[in-house]
Order: C-alpha cells, then sequence, then structure tokens
C-alpha cells in the first residue's frame, strides 16, 4: 500500500514537470485590479448613501445588498463567468462570488422545475460555506461564552 | 479451436480476418468547435449549441443521432438496414445515446467507457461483423460541453478559474458505419483491449495525466503482440490526452524504448485553436470520435495514410469517487485501420 503511494507522489512530481505554472503574479494582480476597483466603487456608493441621509448601518447594509444584486444580475446576464476568468478572486471572494454561487444553479437547474430542480440545487454551492460560517459561528459563540 | 486462435494475438490483440470495413463516418461539432483548427473536416458545425432545444441534453442526443444519420447516409445505407448501434456519452445512464437510439428506431446497446467511446465501440463493431453476427454496426459516441459541465463539475454561470492543464468538454459527435463488405475502403483489421491503469492522480483537472499510462499500456501490448512498431504505422493518434498528457505519453513511451516522432498526435491537443481558451485543449467521447470521424477517415479515404493506429483514452472516475478521495484510473483502446491491407 505505501510503495503504491509512493509510486503516485513520484509520478505526480513527474507530471508536474509538464505541468505549465499558472499565471500567479498576473492572476494576482488582476484580482488585485478588479477587487480594489470594486471595494472603491462599494465605498463611493456608501459615502453617496451617508450624503443622502442613511444611518452608518443601513447604509452598510444597503450597499452589500446592491453588490449582491449587481453580481445576480450580471450572472443572470452571462457576464459574470466571462469577469471572474479575468479578475478570479477580485470578484470570487467578495459577496459578489456568492451571490453568483447561489443564481448559477438557479439557471442551470430551471428545466427540472421549481422544486426539485431550482429549489433542490439553490445552495448546492453555497450550502457548504453556510455550513461551516454557521458552524465556525457555534465555536466563536461558545469562546466567547466562556470567556465573558 | 484453430480459428479462434486465430482471432487472438499476444495476451489482448484481436484480428479480424475479414477486415470489416469503415463504409461511412458523418462528424457534427459544436460553435466553438467550429471556429477551430479542425472545422473543415467536419460534416456539420452547429450555429447554436442548443440547436433550439430546451435543453442541452436533447441538444447533445440530437447532434448524435445527426452524426448516425450522416455516417448512414455516406454509406449509401438506409438506417432500417443497420443491425446494432453500438453507442455511448459521458452522461448518466448513456442518456443521449439511449433517446438518440429512441428516435432513429434502430437495435441499440449502450456503451460506456468515458472518454475510450469511440475505440471500444469500433472495437466491438469489428468483433460484431467479423463474427458474422452483424453485417453493419453504426458505432457512435458524442459529448457536450454544457451537459458534461453540469455533471461532472460547476454550472455554466458560475465563475471561476481554470487550471493551466484542465481541459475542455467538445461539443461533438462522431459516427462509424462498420460492415462487412468487399469494397476498396479502409478496414479494421486488428485492435487491442485496454487495461484500466491508474498512476494515483487525484486532481480532477489533470485528466491526461491520468489516462497517459493506461495509454502507453495498451500501445505497448499492441507492439508485443503484433511483433510491430511506431515505425510500421503512418499515423498513431490518441483520443483526447491534451497537450499535457500528450507530451507525458510521449516521453513514457520513449522510456519504454518506442520513438513515436512526427507520426503521433492527440485529438485533444490539437482540436482547438491557442486563443479559444481551452487550456490544455479538447476531451470528451465526442472530441476523438468527431476527429477520427472527420479528419482522419478522409484523410483514408484520400489516401493519405495506409495503415494508422486510433486509440481513444478515458477517465473512469465519477463524482462521487473524487469526492470520496479516490484516484482516477484511465483506460485506452486501441483500433487499426488500413487502407490497403496486406
Amino acid at each position: 500500500m505505501n510503495s503504491k503511494k509512493e509510486e503516485a507522489r513520484a509520478y505526480e512530481a513527474y507530471v508536474k514537470e509538464f505541468t505549465p505554472k499558472p499565471r500567479y503574479f498576473r492572476n494576482g494582480f488582476r484580482a488585485f485590479l478588479t477587487g480594489g476597483l470594486l471595494c472603491c466603487a462599494a465605498a463611493w456608493f456608501k459615502g453617496f448613501l451617508l450624503k443622502g441621509g442613511f444611518d452608518e448601518k443601513t447604509a452598510g447594509m444597503l450597499t452589500t445588498i446592491a453588490l449582491i444584486l449587481l453580481a445576480q444580475v450580471l450572472t443572470g446576464l452571462g457576464w459574470f463567468d466571462t469577469i471572474a476568468k479575468f479578475a478570479g478572486a477580485g470578484c470570487i471572494v467578495p459577496i459578489t462570488g456568492f451571490a453568483n454561487s447561489v443564481v448559477a444553479p438557479a439557471i442551470e437547474y430551471k428545466k427540472e422545475g421549481p422544486v426539485l430542480g431550482v429549489g433542490a440545487k439553490l445552495f448546492s454551492l453555497a450550502g457548504p460555506v453556510l455550513v461551516c460560517g454557521l458552524a465556525v459561528s457555534v465555536v466563536a459563540g461558545l469562546i466567547h461564552w466562556f470567556r465573558v | 479451436m484453430k480459428e479462434r486462435e486465430e482471432r487472438r494475438r499476444g495476451r489482448r490483440t484481436l484480428w479480424f480476418p475479414s477486415g470489416p470495413v469503415l463504409l461511412g463516418a458523418g462528424s457534427v461539432a459544436g460553435e466553438k468547435e467550429g471556429k477551430g483548427p479542425q472545422a473543415p473536416w467536419f460534416d456539420r458545425i452547429l450555429e447554436d449549441d442548443r440547436m433550439g432545444f430546451e435543453t442541452w441534453e436533447k441538444a447533445e442526443s440530437e447532434m448524435l443521432s445527426n452524426a448516425a444519420e450522416i455516417a448512414v447516409q455516406r454509406a449509401n445505407l438506409s438506417l432500417g438496414e443497420v443491425d446494432v448501434m453500438l453507442a455511448g456519452d459521458l452522461l448518466n445512464q448513456l442518456m443521449s445515446s439511449g433517446f438518440a437510439a429512441r428516435k432513429l428506431e434502430i437495435p441499440y446497446l449502450g456503451i460506456y467507457g468515458a472518454c475510450s467511446t469511440m475505440t471500444e465501440g469500433l472495437l466491438l463493431a469489428s468483433v460484431l461483423v467479423d463474427g458474422g453476427y452483424c453485417r453493419r454496426v453504426l458505432a457512435a459516441a458524442s459529448s457536450h460541453y454544457c451537459t458534461a459541465e453540469r455533471q461532472f463539475r460547476m454550472p455554466l454561470e458560475h465563475g471561476n478559474q481554470r487550471p493551466p492543464a484542465a481541459q475542455w468538454t467538445a461539443t461533438a459527435a462522431g459516427a462509424f458505419v462498420v460492415a462487412a463488405d468487399d469494397l476498396p475502403m479502409p478496414r479494421i483489421t486488428c485492435a487491442t483491449v485496454g487495461k484500466v491503469v491508474d498512476p494515483g492522480i487525484t486532481d480532477t483537472h489533470q485528466m491526461g495525466a491520468a489516462m497517459a499510462p493506461a495509454a502507453v499500456d495498451t500501445l505497448c501490448t499492441h507492439f508485443e503482440d503484433t511483433g510491430r512498431g511506431p515505425q510500421d504505422y503512418d499515423r498513431i493518434l490518441t483520443g483526447d490526452l491534451g497537450k499535457v498528457g500528450s507530451q507525458i505519453f510521449r516521453d513514457l513511451m520513449l522510456r519504454k524504448g518506442h520513438r513515436l516522432e512526427d507520426r503521433y498526435e492527440d485529438c485533444g491537443a490539437v482540436y482547438y485553436g491557442p486563443f479559444q481558451d481551452a487550456h490544455s485543449g479538447g476531451s470528451g467521447c465526442g472530441c476523438s470520435a468527431s476527429y477520427y470521424a472527420g479528419r482522419v477517415y478522409k484523410e483514408l479515404l484520400q489516401g493519405k495514410y495506409r495503415r494508422v493506429l486510433l486509440m481513444s483514452t478515458g477517465a473512469l472516475m465519477t463524482t462521487i469517487s473524487s469526492q470520496q478521495g479516490e484516484s482516477i484510473p484511465g483506460v485506452a483502446h486501441a483500433v487499426v485501420v488500413e487502407r490497403d491491407p496486406g
């Protein structure tokens, strides 16, 4: 069993010699650029809301909602995946990526019906993220509770 | 008993003394594929990958039956004259093939060999024809980018980046009519059945690397069984190892003492152009099927080659197996086609 594992590891190393490396620097730069632009736009929008008389909390919430809406509409138009191919983490890590991961399966499984298709698959990608988030929040909550 | 020995050489090579003829072939390719370097060879290029249907699955099935119809038409036959259809695709329970057979109304045997399906079909079709059980057999395979993505990967509109070794599932279908006939057409003379080989790759973006050792095993066994070497073939083609996998294959063959040189090519590696965002190249049953039925068959008819070896390669993993941490087993079947045997 062990020798098989070693063989697999040796083969993997051999395969690596033939595999082109992802362009980390280029991808990182693009992610920085688009992610930064996205955050700047969100900050500008929040400032605009604050000036319009919203309080800090409401403005923040509305900005988040606006970002989600933007990602959802772009996904529906079929542009998000093109942008994500360029931007990578720049648009996947912010809440826009999460919004996309809910809308994409919704579109994909429309044909299987509203309940067993969209209903069942809506959170197929976002679900694991939610579960992890909830699990971590419980742990964090417990730590907080014991400390106080 | 003697007869049986004549039909088998070595460990895994089947011999077809009657030489089943490739009477006709049909290839259909999608929009993106139709903009690639292989476009001039396809019999039909789709203007819309959905073909006006509601679902991608229906479109794939239609594409497969289209390819079959073209092949039968080129063979100057009618669908009713086909004894059996051997077909396969990548979807669960071979949805595209089963539904295409429903439309065509011909006897059907579903086969699954992942991307190795085309040569698996040709091999089995030759067995049926050479054994005298059938006179005309249709062998076909298809894949569709949009159905394969949802089956194996992510929803289409999901935003992500692909690593450089990833391959693009071809939207394409190919079909051959294999028949018992005396016409001076390309013939299948022998075939080598592949063994499942698993080098332990778990990364599903490294399919070429996962399948290369299986292809090496089949080709080396074929050479051993037949006493031939690379120099005995005008062309040696692998299914869809992609750019990365075919380099590995070439290197592994060299280590075994076989220099493949210019005669070797991988369908996946040459299927898309450099600016078509296909990374390591094409994959899917339809990739090698449409390449063989499109380009190779036509070049054989033109008399460009006398003897070619076709070897489609398949990765036999499922979404469940990769989630359970299993590595990717590969398989490859080889079929030898000759223009002028003897």
